[in-house]
């Protein structure tokens, strides 16, 4: 198990105030991981300055815009929004872990085939949101992708739309 | 590189350790002088590194110069150099290059060349300079086939990073690059390509780095973690000018992880901009949280500035006051008293324009990491030149030891000409005397921006018995771009707020347009397409409501105004000439395509509005419906002409990028001011648009043209919001002549 904050390998120091509730365990991309920092770290910090994990944004911080959905338990979640304090036992997926090291997801696949990146920085959230709309709905209507809430600041939502079906079609594919 | 360098060693400069090869683009210096005077042979071989790596296994490696903000310059620039060397697209490996400021032989120069992104002029520029950098390293490898296969060089030709010999036997170019670069480059420009010759410009380009994109790994300026930086946040002065009159950091201080807590003051006000745009208090901590957390537990009293009593409602009755003046005159033709008095009907609307915030997705950041003769950036930037002069100024330090590494950068959108957020960096890291990373927040960010300008828009057109506009008049009165900027200062007021020859100037044989400065507090900046977004809100409008007003078709009566396709003056970007033909021509397609003369019966409505901007023509249609005081757009097209395309994958998304910024700037978004403090900072009260206010799909025509490329960035927004206005105007007859439009909808419906 792995607790980058502690990089000595010594356990936590007990009188260290923010870890007053003890180490948190928890699991990304199906690595386990020990968080023995302030409890009340939101997991985005977690993930970008602790583990380096940096493919999850900061856009807002306050759950208005999804640059950092991540996928909770197998449901997007804005990570913003999270304190570690929440997360222990549960099990993370990022943008980094949607796909197996060199392979893409069918959504990743759908956003290269449609060119969907601009400046890019809000597509790892697009994609993780798209990812948890699949779960839900194989055959997504329009509203239904217009149901997605992330921003984007680029204007890239026609593109969006159409790799969500594009990404659908790929999913319903493989499953044939 | 010494001046007395010999040739000899000039080419094994160019011979990399890992055995790579760099193709001599890099001029030989200490060569034989050239035949051509310099100026003549093009950036490429006077200024330019090197650009080009051909690897062992024939695979070329291509360098991106530009700042990529999203517009695609690390896609297309690449292309032009790919071109002209034949390079096999499909194996070309990008790679973002640094800036590239250092001291040559004959001074300070950029040895990449221009690296900026603003203007919409990184293709331009690109058009003039890359393709001679591909086309020097394809002379180099024809040229050392030509002395392997003892042939002349004219029966040798090039394929897909291949030299081809007459028998039709291929050689890959790493099998030449040894040679090609004991060879002394031209002494003069290569002849280019024609265009039929082209195998990449023109052709759909995937983003070279998508898959980077969205796997997470594209590195942002903001995911820098270079030597340990600890991690600063700041609150600033919320007042316009104001100042810190005390703080109380006893509760931040406990926080754990922060390192220090400390003020920094504002900018001497008026003094020429290179440093942080307002005083505050800084949190210097081990990481983001830490820093915000500790942030959100200072206790700051302000003092309120000379803007106190600033407000958006103070500048709209300043405009009032301001328009009953003389005014900068910025171009008057004709003789506008007779023509009033001998007009037969006189038409006046009056328009207002907002400030507006950049709200790029990633917030400004910087890294900076100072050491006693050297100094190192990380961040997402547009003008690097700036940072680094920024730099050189709070530091002392000789540019040409400043290290600035460019990244992919979440948006720009004109924000990140300014880098008062480096400044700010660099003030903290001199006082923390560590690296430090600046993180600002979307708070700090929609509170803290250089605004697109706030201003009033009075027309008037004077008809004659047949409804002919024999008279225009076009009085502005705004915040001058201008803020705290040593180099704008010089110019005139209107710059980058209003421009001169804007349609319809010199079509129109009387015309007055004039410019009223309001004096402000707020800061302004570059707003994507900067004038253009402000100023065809009014003239795209007001041309609808002539139409409407004396019962003619709006694109009949836009095209009679545009009359005979010529070239007419332009002063300012984009010119020296407007061509009224491909004016016309966007406008028609446009019409064309969304079935302009067909009748709406069932309560929608159809807007259409054209524009040049930097040297690109672009038309808007949309058509859309009310119901309450919903608005529901049903089609959008977008027909654009920006000179001959590069990637024509990359103008597409810029057409639809600038179409769905332009509605959701157009429909919700406005910066107020009260109080002397920005009331916006949230995208809960600045409500960028989301995916179910937008049209399906944006329809994008773009005209095939055989003229110079003019870039594609900034064209897209300017006609979005007339044409939307005009739209809603043709569903529900309220005129909307105040931005954004759905409050001001809302009011009047
Ligand atoms: S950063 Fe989490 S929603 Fe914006
Ligand atoms: S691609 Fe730039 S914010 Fe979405």
């Amino acid at each position: 198990m792995r607790d980058p904050q502690n990089k000595a390998g010594k356990e936590p120091a007990p009188a260290a105030p923010a870890a007053a509730t003890g180490p948190i365990e928890l699991t990304i991309n199906g690595e386990k991981f020990r968080h023995t920092g302030d409890p009340e770290m939101p997991l985005l910090w977690y993930l970008r300055d602790v583990l380096r994990l940096t493919g999850t944004k900061y856009g807002c911080g306050v759950g208005q815009c999804g640059a950092c959905t991540v996928h909770l338990d197998g449901k997007a979640t804005r990570a913003c929004l999270i304190p570690m304090a929440a997360l222990a036992n549960q099990s993370i997926t990022t943008i980094e872990g949607i796909a197996g090291p060199d392979d893409l997801h069918a959504v990743q696949q759908a956003w290269i085939e449609h060119d969907v990146p601009q400046c890019g920085y809000c597509q790892a959230g697009q994609i993780m949101a798209a990812v948890d709309l699949l779960k839900r709905k194989a055959q997504p209507s329009d509203a239904d992708i217009a149901s997605l809430t992330n921003l984007c600041r680029c204007g890239t939502y026609p593109r969006i739309r159409k790799a969500v079906k594009r990404a659908a079609e790929l999913i319903a594919g493989a499953k044939s | 590189m010494s001046a007395k360098l010999s040739r000899r060693q000039f080419v094994s400069v160019m011979l990399t350790a890992s055995g790579a090869l760099v193709v001599g683009l890099r001029p030989a210096l200490a060569g034989p002088p050239p035949k051509v005077p310099m100026d003549m042979l093009g950036e490429a071989l006077t200024s330019l590194g090197a650009f080009v790596r051909i690897e062992r296994n024939n695979r070329i490696v291509v360098g991106a110069r530009g700042c990529e903000i999203g517009q695609g310059v690390m896609t297309s620039l690449p292309m032009l150099i790919a071109e002209e060397l034949d390079a096999d697209w499909n194996r070309v490996r990008v790679e973002q290059l640094p800036y590239g400021y250092e001291i040559g032989v004959d001074g300070p120069r950029n040895r990449y060349g221009e690296q900026g992104a603003g203007g919409s002029t990184s293709i331009p520029n690109g058009w003039k300079d890359l393709r001679q950098v591909g086309a020097v390293a394809r002379w180099l490898l024809i040229e050392a086939a030509a002395q392997q296969w003892q042939l002349p060089r004219e029966r040798i030709t090039t394929e897909a990073s291949h030299v081809i010999h007459p028998d039709g036997s291929r050689m890959p170019y790493a099998e030449l690059v040894e040679r090609a670069a004991a060879i002394l480059p031209p002494a003069e420009a290569v002849p280019l390509k024609k265009p039929e010759e082209f195998r990449i410009i023109g052709k759909p380009a995937k983003t070279v780095d998508a898959r980077a994109i969205v796997t997470g790994k594209a590195q942002y300026g903001i995911d820098a973690y270079v030597g340990g930086a600890l991690v600063a946040a700041i609150v600033r002065c919320p007042h316009l000018d104001g100042s810190l009159a005390s703080f109380d950091d006893a509760q931040a201080r406990k926080v754990d992880g922060v390192v220090d807590v400390f003020a920094i003051e504002g900018p001497v006000p008026g003094s020429a901009f290179n440093t942080n745009l307002a005083a505050g208090v800084v949190v210097v901590a081990a990481n983001t949280w830490a820093a915000l957390k500790a942030r959100s537990k200072l206790k700051i009293e302000w003092k309120p500035g000379p803007w106190a009593e600033e407000s958006t409602a103070r500048l709209a009755a300043a405009a009032e006051e301001a328009l009953k003046g003389e005014g900068l005159s910025l171009r008057a033709d004709g003789d506008m008293a007779k023509t009033r008095k001998a007009a037969r009907r006189t038409l006046n609307a009056k328009y207002t324009v907002p400030f507006l915030a950049h709200a790029t997705m990633e917030p400004p950041h910087a890294l900076i990491k100072l050491e006693p003769d050297r100094a190192l950036l990380v961040a997402s930037l547009q003008d690097p030149d700036d940072a680094s002069t920024t730099i050189a100024d709070l530091t002392g330090l000789a540019r040409e030891n400043i290290e600035i590494r460019m990244t992919r950068a979440g948006g720009g959108f004109g924000r990140r000409l300014k880098n008062d957020y480096v400044a700010e960096a660099v003030m903290v890291a001199k006082k923390v005397g560590k690296p430090v990373k600046l993180m600002w927040s979307r708070d700090d960010d929609l509170r803290h921006d250089f605004y697109r300008p706030f201003g009033v828009h009075r027309l008037e057109a004077n008809l004659d018995r047949k409804n002919q506009v024999i008279g225009f008049t076009h009085l502005c009165a705004a915040t001058p771009v201008a803020y705290r900027n040593a180099s704008l200062r010089e110019r005139p007021a209107n710059t980058s707020v209003l421009d001169a020859d804007a349609f319809p100037a010199g079509l129109v044989a009387n015309f007055d347009k004039r410019f009223f400065t309001l004096e402000s507090g707020m800061p302004r900046g570059w707003w994507r397409a900067p004038s253009h977004t402000f100023q065809a809100f009014a003239t795209e409008s007001f041309i609808d409501e002539i139409a409407i007003e004396t019962k003619q078709d709006a694109v009949a009566l836009r095209l009679a105004l545009l009359g005979e396709p010529r070239e007419i003056d332009y002063r300012g970007h984009g010119g020296p000439k407007f061509d009224t033909g491909r004016l016309a021509e966007v406008l028609r397609r446009c019409a064309d395509a969304i079935d302009w003369k067909r009748r709406r019966t069932d309560g929608r409505g159809v807007g259409i509005a054209c524009h040049f901007t930097f040297g690109g023509y672009t038309a808007h249609a949309f058509e859309v419906s009310v119901d309450g005081s919903d608005l529901k757009i049903h089609r959008a097209v977008c027909v654009t002409d920006v000179g001959r395309v590069v990637n024509p994958l990359g103008v597409e998304a810029m057409m639809i990028g600038g179409t769905i910024d332009g509605i959701s700037t157009a429909l919700n978004l406005a910066i107020t001011v009260k109080d002397g403090q920005v009331q916006q900072s949230s995208f809960a009260d600045y409500p960028i648009g989301r995916m179910a206010q937008m049209p399906n799909d944006v329809e994008v025509i773009v005209v095939p043209s055989e003229r110079e490329p003019a870039g594609a960035g900034e064209m897209g927004v300017p006609t979005v919001a007339p044409a939307l206005a005009n739209a809603i105007y043709a569903a529900t007859t309220v005129r909307v002549r105040e931005l954004p439009i759905l409050p001001e909808l809302r009011r009047k419906l």
